[in-house]
């Protein structure tokens, strides 16, 4: 089969072109920058549409594949070898979609060094594409690591106050656990003499009848799942090692923290996906039960603790653990429902998750604080708003005919019907939907419900939001006097509505992403089949090495 | 040509002589005194330079002598001039009093 | 009837179609407008029921499975061999919920249109009712577990959109709306937490989700008792995973010994039914507001009134008995769950009717009430009465929206009051009135609450007569429709004690004949304090009348009241005289309506009762229902000792083409005439207690002063400290877990500390450590050691250096000759 595909190419590196762009123009015409770079993300976002749909649902193996070879060092060959399979074809447009919603999101927000921001969030679209799409451990390894750049930068140089700490503490988690799986990379390239992910799987999975197995001993296996699994475990996050999530998303600037919830989380849960569970079934089959209870914990723990949280941004960074929590369980229930379910939980809760970044992003540039205390009563002033925002969250909450009920639900029903956790573990995992329930009511009562709370006039609190959606090229500085006029007429006044209607361009934001609850919420059939035929072969795969006689401890009444 | 005389009286002069010159130098103090020593040696060196040169029919001996009584001038110069410096400055030639070195 | 039946998505997409163009257009459109969308999108979906439920009658009962045109499937897996469609069932229970959802939504539409006059969201709030009813009808008409459970959360989403309707109020009241708002959803999501289990069980036990595959039939055998489900066609050859629930529940507890394989275990198949109906009854009391979930319903009268209505007493609450009557098969299957449903379910109509007692708030008690009936309708289906209870659901549909629709024209007419007499009081000072707009510029005058009203029928004659006719009904008053209801239920408690034996039979027979008392009692104590003796207030006495809009619904919900009683009654030869008596009476009570009407076309302000030209008849009316009432007596005991018997059956043969195990009843002449004597005694006993005045000094409830009542009416206005109870156990060690987890646990120990004293900590002690012991002390101090020994060293090998020309002369001398030797020792050899 050839393996020539120029498609994936196109999507991999319209990104890079975007930047090119950028770079070739002056620095100071950000009216423009902003424009090319929005423009650059919907065009990858076509592309990425082309490519859903050059793409065959109906094979399991890996598709649209590029392959040659990069370079090599003695024996060692590093190949760029790029396709997609049911498993990523879905996260791949995750990424293209979420993308613009973060640009559009930024157009009237950010307004430092704008050329540099919009870089390395096309930057970052290009490497995340590029960890979706790499199917060799070197090429995914590079891939990974260059995601960490721009999103170090991103919080460093456009967070907020503790943006410093925030970035180090992300980007020194992240490259701990990469390390560990540079060391299991190298192992792999080493034992296997190859760095192509396809071959080493056809590898195991030819040795999965023999009594050694693949692997030189059980160990080595478990050693190196670890290496690749303490990894994904720090990006996803798993509890418990959450613990730089809250500072990243906190101080992330919005786009960031979309992005960040968005795809950067997936990231993780994908490589779970296909290098825990396709590279080292045994050790998957041996470990879910462990896992099981983590990702339980996660869960419960996550929703527990953002319950408790008086910054709306912390509360949703907090919500993520719980609902990647669903996501993990659902990948190591090892049964074709649970897998399915969490493919789409990530696309899920990367809309719902995204959703919710955006609406805080939105208060804030309107009220310049994130305690959920300081809000109340929004609904009453920005009908519009709300309403979307309602969606969101109810979305987030799980609620059926809304995208996250779909995935959660599979995800739900794959557990209690999975070989090797079941249903005590379905218990645990649905009383998750109830602590989703009430963190997410509790925000939303707080903020959107009650008495309108008129904010204590804030110094230039009313400086950043446009007064009116200037969308044409050139505007945006007027745009932004205006606002700033504005502003200065009402500082002395005591309670001026902060609350400035929603511009074009967050409006559009928000109902994209509530067009997208709906369509997955009611009509999921196409994107699960997207994955069937992946997930089935995965599943399949995995079946083999769950033991017959897993019903052993059988109950049975006289 | 038998020589008129034997090549071993040539060397006993010669080891004679250097032995005095070795002596003159370990035990004079007057640094002139004991430059006159070294002439000496150099000179004990010349003549069995020289006795050898005519024992093996050679005259690469006789030619070093050139060069020896040559170096043995300019050392003359060099070594005068050092002693006056140093005249000059100490007001003495005794060269136990030269001990700037001691470590 | 494919054809007819296949309009059934028009029931569900008229009501979205209505909400979504009112939530686009409703800020265009003028009230009328928008409630005329509304209350239409809710008749046309009533209308296409009735058409559906007259072609199903047409054509044998016969149950239809609809696809969707546009959304055929929704969850589909192949390789999960997942398959969830957007599949609707037509069958006789699912049209009864139709019709009884549409019609009740369709009168509470009109309602509130007069209700929520004026207010600033008029638009939303239609389309959160029509969104509503489209959530009801997906739950009553989907074909499998999961579509049910679609409608079921989108119920809860209304409601707590409704509850919260006024979340902005002034006076931290927006605060209290929006939290009881939020109660509502979390109870109910505990609620939801029991279905999902018991989903999950359901999809690993049979493989599918659905109620009957399209292929199947209910099919009634022989016997009309023994309603048995077969297979259509296939017979029984189909495989596993290719029968539906019910049928397969069929099969496999007639086979026998069926062994149901999980994941990780396995368990008998009668087991794995009781674990799923005990998972379901979760969902059901919290649905249905139950014990012990129950406590979000009485707080969700913070909605507007027409929503408690529609949403917290006819239709959504119902929902959890809906979802036992459509799984007859399996609780029939599971004993167990059985009996626990039945008791919770009495003991839920007893606790909550003590509550009802002392409560001051009109509404509240209204809640308590509707907690109590639905005790009664979750008890009856508990107890097998699958027809019973659906047939008390569908009166007190009738006569619960009756009741609050009522008190919601009362609280309307007390607010209206209150701005008259408060508008009159100040122009009498001269001072500007305030805009009737403004609702908030009152401070401590509490509408609902009862201690404010009094004398109201003179003020408000049809709203009074309609809500006497909702009391009576629902106190079980013959031959009003509760008493037909009620009696079937009890009379359904008394076979399983006396007949089968079963000792849940007993505690339900007792616990729900002491409901009654209390149901009569405590809606006799509202009549008296609402609407009879003198006005207490200025407002009560300022009060008026509510528009027709708000009245016409009234009546027909009260005409509802009195006939819905012949919905089971047989159109047998026998059975005249019983239906002669309903019409005396019921003619008796729209004789004293029909002058309400009068009045209320001509407008007259006049109380009708002290109309002299009315008063004979007034008399002769009052006669006649005393002769009614003794007539009905002595049918009803007379009747049966002649030979006869009634056969409660209408109900049971149009439910049992869809609720397998339905089965009739014959009217018990001793158990009625006990019930209605509870009834009348509990009515006579409030008139009694509460005669002289409604009210004692200090606006003290008489029962409150008196001492050997009052422990009991406080524990009553308390509400049983269920709240407080919940608060202790639940909710504070909750919200103190999160703290302690989310600010020590979390942040302070494994954000803060964990992290800054292993990972940070650690890692500057370690650089510390190479810092200074190592790098400043172990290498740099080894190399000046190095470096000092070097010194030393040429420190004692300085002294050679004496300076003295004769040394070095010496050495050198020495050198050579050692030289010399060395290269002349060989040559000593030789």
């Amino acid at each position: 089969m050839e393996k020539n595909d120029m498609l994936i190419n196109v999507v991999l590196f319209s990104p890079l072109v975007g930047i090119v762009l950028l770079l070739i123009m002056g620095q100071r015409r950000e009216e423009r920058i902003k424009w090319v770079a929005l423009v650059s993300s919907l065009v990858t976002l076509a592309f990425s549409l082309v490519l859903l749909g050059a793409f065959d649902p109906s094979k399991a193996e890996m598709q649209l594949e590029n392959l040659g070879e990069w370079f090599s060092l003695g024996n060692y060959t590093v190949s760029y070898y790029v396709g997609v399979d049911g498993l990523s074809i879905l996260l791949v447009l995750l990424t293209a979609f979420i993308m613009p919603l973060a640009i559009l999101f930024s157009l009237y927000h950010v307004k430092e060094r704008v050329r540099l921001y919009y870089s390395f969030l096309l930057l970052l679209e290009f490497a995340m594409i590029g960890v979706f799409v790499a199917q060799d451990l070197f090429l995914f390894y590079v891939f990974w690591e260059v995601s960490l750049v721009p999103m170090y930068f991103l919080v460093g140089i456009w967070g907020s106050e503790q943006r410093i700490y925030a970035a180090v503490k992300f980007f020194l988690y992240t490259m701990a656990g990469s390390i560990l799986m540079l060391l299991a990379i190298l192992w792999m390239g080493n034992y296997f003499g190859t760095f192509n992910v396809m071959a080493i799987k056809a590898a195991v999975e030819a040795a999965a009848g023999t009594p050694q197995g693949a692997f030189p001993s059980a160990v080595t296996e478990l050693l190196l799942f670890l290496g690749f699994f303490i990894a994904f475990a720090i990006k996803v996050p798993i509890w418990p090692l959450h613990s730089w999530l809250p500072d990243a998303h906190v101080q992330a600037p919005t786009a960031g923290s979309v992005i960040l919830a968005g795809v950067l989380l997936k990231l993780g849960t994908y490589g779970l996906v296909r290098f825990n569970l396709g590279l080292f079934p045994q050790m998957s089959v041996t470990l879910a039960p462990i896992i099981g209870v983590l990702a339980i914990i996660g869960i419960i723990y996550g929703a527990w603790v953002s319950y408790a949280q008086t910054d709306v941004k912390k509360l949703v960074a907090y919500s993520s653990i719980s609902h990647l929590g669903f996501v993990v369980l659902g990948i190591f229930a090892l049964n074709a429902a649970g897998i399915s379910g969490a493919t789409l939980q990530m696309v899920n809760h990367g809309i719902s998750t995204g959703g919710l970044f955006l609406m805080v992003g939105m208060l804030y540039e309107r009220r310049h604080t994130k305690a959920i205390d300081a809000f109340g009563g929004v609904w009453k002033v920005m009908p519009v708003f709300s309403g979307l925002a309602l969606v969101i969250t109810l979305s987030s909450m799980g609620l059926p005919g809304l995208n996250g009920f779909v995935g959660e639900f599979t995800i739900l029903l794959g557990t209690a019907g999975s070989p090797v956790l079941g249903v005590l573990f379905a218990f645990f995992g649905t009383i998750g939907v109830i602590l989703a329930a009430v963190y997410l009511l509790y925000m939303w009562n707080k903020v959107f419900m009650g008495e309108y709370r008129a904010p204590v006039a804030e110094h230039g609190a009313f400086a950043l939001a446009p007064a009116a959606g200037g969308g044409h090229e050139g505007e945006g500085e007027d745009v932004h006097a205006a606002g700033e006029a504005h502003g200065h007429d009402n500082h002395g006044a005591e309670g001026g509505n902060p609350y400035t209607p929603l511009t074009w361009n967050e409006l559009t934001a928000l109902i994209a992403v509530v067009i997208a609850a709906f369509v997955i919420g009611l009509y999921p059939r196409p994107f699960f089949g997207y994955m069937d035929a992946s997930v089935g072969a995965t599943a399949a795969e995995l079946a083999r090495y769950i033991p017959a006689d897993a019903t052993a401890q059988s109950i049975q009444a006289e | 040509m038998q020589p008129a005389v034997a090549t071993e009286y040539f060397v006993v002069l010669s080891a004679v002589l250097f032995i005095m010159g070795v002596l003159g130098v370990l035990v004079r103090r007057n640094a002139i005194m004991i430059f006159m020593s070294v002439e000496l040696m150099l000179n004990a060196a010349n003549l069995s330079l020289v006795a050898f040169a005519q024992q093996w029919s050679n005259m690469g001996g006789q030619l070093i002598v050139f060069f020896v009584i040559t170096i043995a001038a300019a050392e003359v110069a060099v070594g005068l001039a050092l002693i006056v410096a140093i005249f000059r400055t100490k007001k003495s030639i005794d060269i136990d009093e030269l001990n700037a070195m001691q470590g | 009837m494919e054809v007819i039946a296949s309009f059934v998505p028009l029931v569900v997409i008229l009501p979205f179609a209505g909400a979504l163009l009112n939530l686009f257009l409703g800020r265009y459109l003028s009230e009328k407008l928008i409630g005329a969308l509304a209350t239409t999108a809710a008749a046309l979906a009533f209308a296409v029921a009735a058409v559906m439920t007259v072609g199903i009658t047409a054509h044998g009962y016969e149950a239809v499975v609809v696809n969707p045109p546009i959304l055929d499937s929704w969850i589909y897996i192949p390789s999960a061999a997942i398959d969830i469609p957007w599949q609707m069932r037509v069958d006789t229970l699912s049209l009864t919920m139709m019709l009884v959802v549409t019609g009740v939504g369709t009168l509470i539409h009109l309602y509130a249109i007069g209700y929520m006059h004026g207010d600033p969201r008029f638009a939303r709030f239609f389309v959160y009712l029509n969104l509503f009813l489209g959530f009801m009808l997906i739950l009553v008409t989907g074909n499998n577990f999961l579509m049910m459970f679609v409608g079921w959360e989108g119920v809860g989403l209304c409601s707590f959109l409704l509850i919260g309707f006024w979340f902005d109020k002034k006076h931290g009241e927006g605060w209290k709306n929006s939290n009881a708002a939020r109660k509502a959803f979390i109870v109910n999501r505990v609620g939801d937490f029991g279905l999902l289990l018991a989903i999950f069980l359901i999809f690993w036990t049979y493989g599918t989700l659905d109620y009957y595959k399209p292929n199947e039939v209910l099919h009634i055998g022989g016997e009309k008792a023994a309603a048995d489900v077969l297979v259509r066609e296939g017979g029984d050859g189909i495989a596993h995973g290719q029968k539906g629930v019910f049928a397969q529940t069929e099969a496999w507890l007639a086979e026998g010994g069926h062994i149901v394989s999980f994941g990780v275990f396995e368990l008998p198949f009668e087991t794995v039914v009781t674990l799923i109906t005990l998972f379901m009854l979760i969902g059901v009391t919290g649905k249905s507001a139950q014990i012990p979930l129950f406590v979000w319903l009485p707080d969700a009268m913070a909605g507007p009134t027409p929503v408690s209505a529609l949403i917290h007493a006819a239709t959504m609450v119902t929902a959890g008995v809906y979802l036992i009557t459509r799984n007859s098969v399996l609780y029939h299957a599971a004993p167990l769950s059985a009996a626990l449903v039945t008791v919770v379910g009495a003991a839920t109509a007893l606790m909550a009717g003590f509550i009802a007692l002392g409560q001051w708030d009109i509404k509240k008690v209204l809640a308590y009430s509707t907690v109590s009936q639905l005790g009664f309708m979750v008890a009856a289906v508990g107890i097998g009465g699958y027809a019973a209870g659906m047939f008390h659901l569908i009166t007190h549909a009738f006569f619960k929206a009756l009741l609050f629709l009522g008190s919601g024209s009362v609280i309307h007419a007390m607010e209206h009051g209150h701005h008259h007499a408060h508008a009159h009081h100040e122009s009498e000072h001269g001072e500007e009135s305030h805009g009737h707009a403004d609702h908030a510029h009152e401070e401590a005058f509490d509408p609902q609450d009862m201690r404010n009203m009094g004398g109201l029928a003179r003020r408000m004659p049809i709203t009074f007569v309609t809500y006497l006719i909702g009391t009576l009904a629902l106190a079980g008053i013959f031959p009003l429709a509760g008493f037909w209801s009620k009696d079937e239920i009890l009379g359904k408690a008394f076979n399983a004690a006396f007949i089968d034996g079963k000792l849940e039979g007993f505690a339900m027979l007792g616990l729900l004949l002491a409901a009654a008392g209390f149901t009569a009692f405590y809606m006799w104590r509202q009549i008296k304090l609402v609407f009879l003796g003198v006005p207490r207030t200025e407002a009560a006495a300022a009060a008026t009348e509510s528009s027709p809009s708000m009245t016409i619904p009234l009546l027909v919900l009260a005409a509802l009241s009195i006939f819905g009683g012949a919905l089971n009654i047989p159109l047998g030869v026998n059975s005249v005289l019983v239906i002669g008596v309903l019409f005396i009476t019921a003619g008796f009570w729209l004789l004293w309506a029909l002058p309400s009407v009068r009045l209320f076309f001509i407008g007259r302000a006049e109380p009708v009762t002290s109309l002299p030209s009315l008063k004979p008849a007034f008399r002769l009316i009052a006669l006649g229902s005393a002769a009614a009432f003794m007539l009905s007596g002595a049918a009803i005991i007379l009747v049966p000792s002649l030979g006869a018997s009634y056969p409660l059956e209408t109900l049971v043969l149009w439910l049992e083409h869809s609720v397998p195990y339905t089965k009739g009843l014959t009217l018990n002449p001793f158990l009625a005439i006990l019930a209605l004597g509870i009834g009348i005694g509990g009515i006579l006993l409030a008139q009694r207690v509460y005669s002289p005045a409604p009210l004692a000094e200090g606006n003290q409830d008489v029962l409150e002063i008196r001492p050997d009542t009052r422990p009991a009416f406080q524990l009553a206005n308390a509400k049983l400290y269920w709240d407080e109870t919940y608060g202790r156990l639940i909710e504070q060690p909750y919200n103190r877990a999160a703290a302690w987890l989310a600010h020590k646990l979390d942040w302070e120990f494994w954000h803060d500390r964990f992290h800054h004293t292993v990972f940070r900590d650690f890692y500057k002690r370690a650089a510390d450590f190479i810092a200074t012991p190592v790098d400043r002390g172990a290498i740099d101090q080894g190399f000046l050691r190095i470096g000092r020994a070097v010194a030393q060293a040429a420190a004692r090998l300085r002294t050679v250096q004496t300076g003295y020309v004769r040394t070095y002369v010496f050495t050198m001398l020495f050198g050579v000759v050692l030289v010399m030797l060395i290269l002349l020792l060989p040559l000593l050899r030789q």
